[in-house]
């Protein structure tokens, strides 16, 4: 059952535990290292597919409905200048920013400039088609879906998640909050005992997207689809209505990627190959507390 | 220590970057290959019968109140037919215009659009979702489609009604282009599901496809048919335009368009 292992479940493969030596212990569950995986290929190929079909109407309203005649919070837009020379912007509230080349107006593949909404290196596919856009999207939705949805439950019945991803109530104290702020800060890893075992930051920043941002998505996902809303109202008035929803679907896609960003800078700066490996194989390893070496 | 570390480092970033350049381009040849086509399309059946299957296809659409509805409710598609023919009739009020209903149908009918106003109607306020992602309320008022079916009376091998419309949204080389949509019998004999000639207390509009529009609201807007000339009852379409049940289904959009 080693499949069912998990990172508090260590399996010494070194004869002798010592603080002083390098140490290999069993890091991820089999079921953690799969759905990783599964999810990271589903989130990219969801985020670019959903970035196509944000491009068929790049602006973003409150509320129940909101169309070209309605104000939106967010728009990405362009101007033709009396030249015929194309200019990219984006308006959020009453803040315009230039942001020609990017958005609103970018290469197409034979390098003209042309209009459009995020540019064609991070859409799926890199071409316009809003039909295809929504296919990709809908089935590594389902796939997305239902990786989640083992994970939960492999997560619940392994008590990996209250074991090694809810913080403990020492954790939850302002002065180790603060002290581990202040260590990735000055980028200082630890080492160790405590490298077994998520810091603070790492729990809430894990929790806060397997726990809030990824069901947030699959609601706010499920709210725009007007077969849904017939379904289950409810989602409707917890939104406060499916333009709403669109809204914060967009938002909280935005914070996936800022996870990614910050999730992969830490993987780099913390030692990649260990970090990967653990991912892979599941296989950690522990370096020795500074002042033993 | 520190210079293996650090070429790993870069072969590892490396890697991730090219993975990453690897994805990007292989996803549009990817998305060609007509395989992962089909392998992509399988998620429409998916969620057409999850949906079906958690609503029963009895689940209402939300319907608002007179505060809610939009300031301006966009136009969208074709928003004037071409042709004399539609000329002719915009000309005579649709005096002239009928809705033929035929196919699987044991009375074939013809109906005027006084015919229609005279059948018991339906009025509800509810939110339009356009494919592209933005939304509008109106006003719609019509007769439910239900009606005009039973008066059709439907043969038992009917299984899908097909909207013929006045408009051409493309001159297809292949000789297709003439808007259509289809519905199940799910949807046609919901209550929800109307034929509708008015639009915020007015007739509807050249743009909102006037004389007459379906309705079918738990469904995105380009399944909502305007300038509706005929309903056909049929077991099947692929015989139909390119095969697919409706103009946008033709081009690579759900037929189901509930999501």
């Amino acid at each position: 059952m080693r499949a069912m292992r998990t990172m508090t479940d260590i399996r010494e493969v070194d004869l002798a535990p010592s603080p002083r030596l390098k140490r290999v212990v069993f890091r991820h569950a089999l079921v953690t290292r799969v759905t990783h995986w599964i999810n990271l290929v589903c989130v990219i190929i969801l985020l670019m597919s959903g970035l196509q079909i944000f491009n068929a109407h790049p602006a973003l309203y409150w509320g129940q409905y909101g169309a070209d005649a309605d104000k939106p919070l967010f728009e990405i837009g362009s101007d033709e200048s009396s030249d015929g020379g194309l200019t990219g912007f984006v308006k959020i509230g009453s803040a315009t920013l230039n942001t020609t080349g990017v958005l609103g107006v970018s290469a197409n593949p034979n390098g003209e400039i042309v209009e459009r909404g995020f540019p064609r290196f991070v859409t799926l596919p890199a071409y316009r088609d809003l039909s295809l856009g929504r296919r990709w999207h809908f089935f590594f939705a389902w796939l997305f879906v239902a990786n989640l949805l083992v994970y939960y439950v492999g997560g619940i019945a392994s008590g990996h998640l209250r074991r090694d991803l809810l913080p403990n109530r020492e954790q939850l104290r302002p002065k180790a909050i603060w002290r581990d702020f202040v260590d990735h800060l000055r980028l200082k890893f630890p080492r160790g005992e405590e490298a077994r075992y998520y810091n603070p930051l790492q729990k809430f920043a894990y929790l806060g997207v397997i726990g809030v941002l990824l069901p947030t998505m699959i609601l706010t996902g499920l709210t725009m689809s007007p077969g849904m809303d017939a379904i289950l109202p409810w989602l409707v008035t917890l939104f406060q209505g499916r333009q709403s929803a669109r809204t914060i679907h967009f938002i909280a896609a935005n914070l996936i990627v800022l996870f990614i960003f910050v999730h992969v800078a830490m993987v780099l700066l913390a030692g990649p190959l260990n970090e990967l490996r653990s991912m892979i194989t599941g296989k950690f390893v522990i370096y020795p507390e500074a002042g033993h070496e | 220590m520190s210079s293996l570390r650090l070429r790993r480092r870069r072969f590892l970033s490396i890697g991730v970057a090219s993975l990453g350049a690897a994805l990007v381009s292989g996803c549009d040849s990817l998305s060609d290959a007509p395989d992962v086509e089909s392998i992509l399309d399988s998620a429409e059946g998916l969620t057409y019968r999850a949906q079906r299957l958690l609503g029963g296809g009895h689940s209402m659409a939300r319907e608002f109140t007179a505060a809610d509805l939009s300031p301006v409710f966009k136009v969208n598609g074709t928003h004037k037919p071409e042709g004399d023919e539609y000329a002719a009739l915009v000309e005579s009020n649709f005096t002239d215009w009928r809705l033929r209903v035929d196919g699987l149908v044991a009375r074939p009918l013809d109906l005027s659009l006084e015919d229609l106003r005279n059948l018991p109607q339906r009025t509800q306020i509810t939110r339009h979702d356009c494919v592209e992602g933005w939304s509008a309320i109106g006003k719609w008022q019509g007769v439910p489609l239900s009606i005009v079916l039973q008066r059709a009376g439907l043969l038992p091998a009917a299984r899908f009604g097909v909207f013929h419309c006045a408009d051409w949204y493309e001159h297809a080389l292949d000789g297709t282009g003439q808007y259509y949509e289809s519905i199940d019998l799910i949807d046609a004999f919901h209550p929800q599901t109307i034929l509708a000639h008015s639009l915020n207390d007015a007739p509807l509009s050249v743009g909102h496809g006037a004389p007459l529009r379906l309705r079918v609201e738990r469904q995105l807007g380009y399944k909502h048919a305007k300038y509706v000339m005929r309903i056909e009852l049929t077991d099947r379409f692929d015989n139909i335009g390119r095969g697919k049940g409706g103009f946008w289904p033709d081009r690579g959009y759900e037929w189901y368009a509930g999501i």
